[in-house]
C-alpha cells in the first residue's frame, strides 16, 4: 500500500484524516490493539519502536517504551510480528535513530518492506542528516536512498521554529504525509489544543499540496475537530498509550478511536 | 616576577600566573555537518534545529571577534582565575619513578575546569538575547559552574541532575540552589547523567525561543562538541607553554586526562595535538571492563548515535543504550564526545581505562604525596598511571595530567568507601 496514495484518497473523498500512535510490544495483546485501531476507523497507524532514550518523548511514551524494553520488544521482534497483522490501512513505524542504522540502513528499510509496513517517522534524523551516507557502515546510502530504494516512504517532521525556507525543503523531501508539531515540546497530553497549532497547520498548507497531519498534545476529539480546520488531519499517541499503560486492552483502544472518529466525521 | 616559596623551586609555579589570560588563536572547525571523520551531526528533533544553527552562527562570530575573546579572556582571569598554574610533582614522581606535572584546574572559582566552557556560554547567551539557561550535571561540578554563570549574569537558571546523583552529591546540590538554580532530580533511566541530559533536551524543545542550553561536556549535537572544545582549549593552550617553561622548551612525553563526555581531556589535547606528545584518555573502567559495570565507551562501545551525536555508545545488539557504571557521577556516562571518538579511530590519542578501585588509590596518592585532594574524575586519569608507570608509560618519561577538579565534593562518598563515614 502507498501511505501518501492512500491519505490522499482519503482526503479526496472529504475524510478528516486520523492516524493513532501505539507503542509496538507493549503487552502480549498490542497486536490486537492494532487491530482494534484499524477497525475504529483509523486512517493509518504509526507503530512506535520503543527506544531507550526518547527524547521526543514525555512521560506516557517514555514509560510505555520502558515497559516494553522490559519484557522483550526488539525492533525485529516488532517488525516481524507487524507482518501477521491483516489490515486495510497503512503502517508507519516511528522510532529513534539509533535502533535504526544499529541495524543497517538497508536492512532496517528492507525488513521494513517485508512486513509490509509503508512508512517510517525518525524524529532525531532531521533533514540535514537524513541524506548524509556513513562511510563506515561499508559505504552504506543515507537513509534517505535506503528508504526510498525500498518503498519506505519517511515522514518528516516540520515545527513551529521552522522558518519558511526550510519548511518548504522539509515539505518536499517529505514522503506520505508532513508531520506538524502543533506545539513547542514533547509528546503527552494537554487540556487545550495549543494556540501555535493552526498555525502550523497554516503554514503547512500553503507550503504543500501532501497530506498535512498535526501531533504532539493532541489530547480529546474537540481538540483534533479544533486542528482539522486547516489541517488534514491528527496523530494521536500519548492519550491512547496511557489507556494501554492503565491496562486498557483492544477494547479500550478502539472506543477512544472510534470517539476521535465520531468527531471528526462530526 | 613569581615569588619564590620555600623548598619549591621557582619554576614549578608558571610565570602567567597573576598574568592577564592570553587567549591562544581559535582550533579548527568540524568538517561539513559538524564533522569529526565520521562522527559528531547534528541528530536531533526538527524543533531545535533553528537554535542549533542560530548557536553556531553566533559562536562563529564571537569566536572570531576582538570583543568577544577580550570579554571571555577577562572573566577567566578576574572572576575564573587563570591562569592556573602547573605543578611539578615531586614526591609523587619520586614514587612512581616519573616526572609528573598537574594543569591545575582544581583552583579555579568553583573548583573545575568546568567554569571555562560556562563563562563563554553565559557570555553567549547574553549576546543571543536569551534570558535563561539550562544545563544537565552529573557530578554537579557543571551544575555549579552553570548556577555561578547564571548568577554573575542575572539569567535564570534551571539544572537537571539524575535522582542517583543528588542523592550522591547532596554538597552540589545544595551549592546550585545557594546561587539561585532550581535543581531538577531526574528520575528515568538509570537516574544519572544520561537521563539528565535527555530530560534537558526534552525541557529545551519546549524552552527554546527564550532559553540556552549550556552543554558541559564535548557530546551533544553541533556545534557544542566543537564550541565547548574551543571554551576549553585555554587549558591546554596554557598547559603547553607552562610545561615547556618547566621542561627547557621541550612537551611532555605523555599527556594523560580523563574522559567522561571528555571536556577537560578535549580542552588539553586541543593543546597538543600538534606536538609529539601522546594523548592519552583515561575512561572509567567501573568494577572492571569484564563486569560490564563500567563506563569505558571508547574500549566496550560501538559508533551509534545519542544526544545529537554520532560517537560510541555502550549499547545492546539492539541498539539500546546500556546504563554506564562509575564511582564518579562525572564519568557515568555510556557515551564520549565525538571528536574523542575521530582521534581515537585515527590513532591520534589512546583510551585506557582505570577501575573504581584504581581510581580510590589515585585519589589517595596524590592527597598523600603532594597534599592535592583531587575530584574521583581526574583520580581515574592518576590511578591509571600509577598502574601503568614502569609498564605502558616507561620510567622516567615526562608525564602532563590534568587535574580537572578538586575533591573537596567527594569527600564524603570517598569516606564511606574507605570505612570511615563522616555522619
Amino acid at each position: 500500500m502507498n501511505l501518501e496514495a492512500h491519505l490522499r484518497t482519503r482526503r479526496e473523498a472529504g475524510q478528516k484524516l486520523l492516524v493513532p500512535y501505539v507503542t509496538g510490544g507493549l503487552g502480549s495483546a498490542w497486536l490486537d490493539v492494532v487491530r482494534a485501531v484499524a477497525d475504529a476507523g483509523a486512517d493509518a497507524i504509526e507503530i512506535g519502536i520503543p527506544f531507550s532514550d526518547p527524547v521526543m518523548d514525555g512521560r506516557i511514551i517514555q514509560e510505555a517504551s520502558r515497559r516494553a524494553i522490559e519484557i522483550g520488544a526488539t525492533p525485529a521482534n516488532i517488525i516481524n510480528d507487524l507482518a501477521k497483522v491483516d489490515i486495510a490501512v497503512p503502517l508507519v513505524v516511528m522510532t529513534y535513530y539509533n535502533p535504526v542504522q544499529h541495524f543497517g540502513h538497508r536492512r532496517f528499510a528492507a525488513s521494513l518492506t517485508a512486513s509490509g509496513i509503508d512508512g517510517a517517522i525518525i524524529p532525531d534524523l532531521p533533514l540535514d542528516e537524513l541524506t548524509g551516507s556513513l562511510a563506515s557502515n561499508g559505504g552504506e546510502p543515507s537513509w534517505a536512498d535506503a528508504a526510498d530504494e525500498a518503498g519506505v516512504e519517511t515522514v518528516l517532521l516540520a515545527a513551529p521554529t521552522t522558518p519558511d525556507a526550510r519548511l518548504a525543503a522539509i515539505c518536499a523531501r517529505s514522503r506520505g504525509f508532513v508531520y506538524g508539531v502543533s506545539l513547542l515540546g514533547v509528546t503527552g497530553e494537554r487540556d487545550k489544543l495549543s494556540g501555535g497549532a493552526l498555525e502550523m497547520g497554516r503554514r503547512l498548507k500553503a507550503a504543500t499540496d501532501k497530506p498535512v497531519l498535526l501531533g504532539v498534545g493532541l489530547s480529546t476529539p474537540e481538540h483534533a475537530v479544533e486542528a482539522t480546520s486547516v489541517a488534514d488531519g491528527v496523530i494521536i499517541g500519548s492519550v491512547l498509550v496511557r489507556r494501554l499503560l492503565e491496562g486498557g486492552g483492544p477494547e479500550q483502544a478502539g472506543a477512544l478511536v472510534a470517539a476521535f472518529r465520531q468527531g471528526l466525521d462530526g | 616576577m613569581t615569588p619564590r616559596v620555600r623548598g619549591i623551586p621557582a619554576e614549578t609555579v608558571s610565570p602567567a600566573r597573576g598574568q592577564p589570560v592570553v587567549l591562544g588563536p581559535p582550533g579548527p572547525e568540524p568538517e561539513a555537518r559538524g564533522r569529526f571523520g565520521e562522527f559528531g551531526g547534528r541528530y536531533v528533533p526538527e524543533t531545535l534545529i533553528p537554535a542549533l544553527m542560530d548557536l553556531e552562527g553566533a559562536f562563529r562570530q564571537a569566536w572570531s571577534s576582538d570583543s568577544f575573546r577580550g570579554e571571555f579572556a577577562a572573566l577567566l582571569t578576574s572572576y575564573a582565575g587563570r591562569p592556573t598554574p602547573v605543578t611539578e610533582c615531586h614526591r609523587l614522581s619520586e614514587r612512581l619513578g616519573l616526572r609528573v606535572l598537574l594543569k591545575r584546574e582544581d583552583l579555579t572559582h568553583t573548583g573545575s575546569h568546568k567554569i571555562n566552557n560556562v563563562l563563554g556560554q553565559a557570555l553567549l547567551t547574553r549576546d543571543m538575547g536569551k534570558t535563561a539557561v539550562i544545563a544537565e550535571t552529573g557530578a554537579g561540578q557543571h551544575g555549579v559552574a552553570t548556577a555561578t554563570a547564571a548568577a554573575l549574569f542575572g539569567l535564570r537558571c534551571k539544572v537537571f541532575m539524575g535522582a542517583v546523583d543528588v542523592d550522591r552529591q547532596a554538597r552540589n546540590v545544595f551549592r546550585m540552589r545557594l546561587l539561585g538554580a532550581e535543581v531538577v532530580p531526574v528520575q528515568a533511566g538509570s537516574a544519572t547523567l544520561k537521563d539528565a541530559i535527555n530530560e534537558a533536551l526534552r525541557d529545551w524543545v519546549a524552552t527554546v525561543e527564550d532559553t540556552h542550553y549550556c552543554i558541559g561536556s564535548v557530546v551533544g549535537p553541533h556545534p557544542y562538541p566543537w564550541m565547548v572544545r574551543e571554551f576549553q582549549r585555554v587549558v591546554g593552550d596554557e598547559a603547553r607553554a607552562q610545561c615547556r617553561e618547566i621542561l627547557g622548551g621541550a612537551d611532555p612525553e605523555y599527556v594523560v586526562a580523563c574522559v567522561g563526555g571528555g571536556s577537560n581531556a578535549m580542552g588539553t589535547f586541543a593543546g597538543f595535538l600538534d606536538t609529539d606528545a601522546r594523548l592519552v584518555g583515561v575512561e572509567a573502567g567501573g568494577d572492571g571492563l569484564e563486569s560490564g559495570r563500567h563506563g569505558a565507551s571508547i574500549a566496550r562501545g560501538v559508533p551509534g548515535v545519542l544526544h545529537g551525536a554520532r560517537s560510541y555508545y555502550l549499547q545492546d545488539e539492539h541498539g539500546q543504550i546500556l546504563e554506564a557504571h562509575s564511582i564518579s557521577a562525572g564519568l557515568d556516562y555510556p557515551g564520549t564526545g565525538p571528536e574523542h571518538a575521530a582521534l581515537a579511530a585515527a590513532g591520534r590519542a589512546t583510551y585506557a581505562h582505570a577501575t573504581d578501585t584504581q581510581a580510590l588509590e589515585g585519589f589517595k596518592l596524590l592527597s598523600a604525596t603532594e597534599g592535592i585532594v583531587p575530584a574521583l574524575e581526574p583520580a581515574h586519569a592518576l590511578g591509571w598511571l600509577a598502574a601503568e608507570a614502569g609498564r605502558a608509560v616507561p620510567a622516567g618519561s615526562t608525564v602532563l595530567v590534568t587535574l580537572s577538579g578538586r575533591g573537596d565534593k567527594d569527600a564524603s562518598q570517598v569516606a564511606e568507601l574507605l570505612g570511615e563515614p563522616l555522619e
